[in-house]
């Protein structure tokens, strides 16, 4: 995955309003209006934060010229669901580690004082 | 198994908590003793430490060089002690070799022990909230980890996890 698309996801997903309407997106496709519903917040603010959403590919818009519902596009999710996972992974293979030594210095301990 | 908690506590910071199965002066060695550190901080496969010196007192240095075994890349990072509790609590600044984040970190390691267990907080703060997000931003290092947690509250309620 390129970094500036990661970027954009990042940038996308930090504010919460747009992990809402992410949310909301999950469980269908809605339109301008419907998104706005359940937020207190006007059509433009919602649109711009739709915006942000759609340059991050994170969305697209239906093919219904009316109500130009929004739905999510899960595989830039996704791509940077597993490229951060790799980085947990990393800490956790770390600390893995760290249990295993662990085990040995507690080991030594107890043959030291018996 | 024991599981990585990652948080970001204040906008210039990152924080891990992890719980480990052993009294605390062995976490604390295998912080501060160069040959027990070489042992487990070592990033992905295929890696090796083969720089870890520690001079353990306020004021003095360590300095981390790690190897890829295959093609010989090195990345290296170092920085000063300011604080030394023994086994409780350090506290010492960072700073990777070809860092992408303006400035130096200060990293705060706390070692919590119960009952025979210990709880490691380890607690890193930026220069600034940019130098932060660029470690978010660039997903380097246990920055990206912060961003993973906004993505796992995100997905837990995402029934559509399973379609990416």
């Amino acid at each position: 995955m390129h970094i500036n698309r990661l970027n954009a996801t990042f940038a996308a997903l930090a504010h919460p309003t747009r992990r809402a309407i992410l949310a909301r997106l999950a469980s269908g496709e809605a339109s301008v209006t419907e998104l706005a519903e359940p937020f207190a917040m006007s059509q433009p603010a919602i649109s711009k934060h739709l915006k942000v959403l759609e340059r991050a590919g994170l969305i697209s818009r239906g093919r219904d010229a009316q109500r130009r519902p929004r739905r999510l596009e899960p595989k830039p999710l996704g791509e940077a669901t597993k490229w951060l996972e790799r980085y947990r992974r990393l800490w956790e293979g770390n600390y893995q580690r760290l249990d295993a030594l662990l085990e040995q210095l507690k080991a030594k301990e107890k043959e030291w004082k018996p | 198994m024991e599981t990585l908690k990652l948080t970001t506590p204040s906008d210039r910071e990152i924080a891990m908590t992890r719980v480990f199965d052993a009294p605390r002066q062995l976490v604390f060695d295998a912080h501060t003793k160069p040959d027990l550190v070489r042992q487990w901080l070592l990033g992905p496969p295929g890696w090796s430490m083969p720089v870890c010196e520690i001079d353990l007192r306020v004021g003095g240095k360590y300095r981390y060089v790690w190897r890829h075994d295959r093609d010989g890349t090195e990345m290296g990072m170092g920085g000063v002690y300011r604080e030394i509790v023994p086994p409780e609590r350090i506290v010492n600044t960072e700073k990777f070799d070809e860092a992408w984040y303006p400035g130096e970190a200060v990293d705060t390691l706390v070692l919590a022990e119960r009952g025979g267990r210990t709880t490691l907080t380890l607690t890193v703060r930026y220069e600034s909230r940019d130098a932060r997000d660029a470690v978010l931003k660039s997903g380097m290092e246990s920055g990206v980890a912060a961003s993973y947690d906004r993505l796992a509250e995100l997905l837990a309620s995402t029934p559509a996890r399973g379609r990416a």
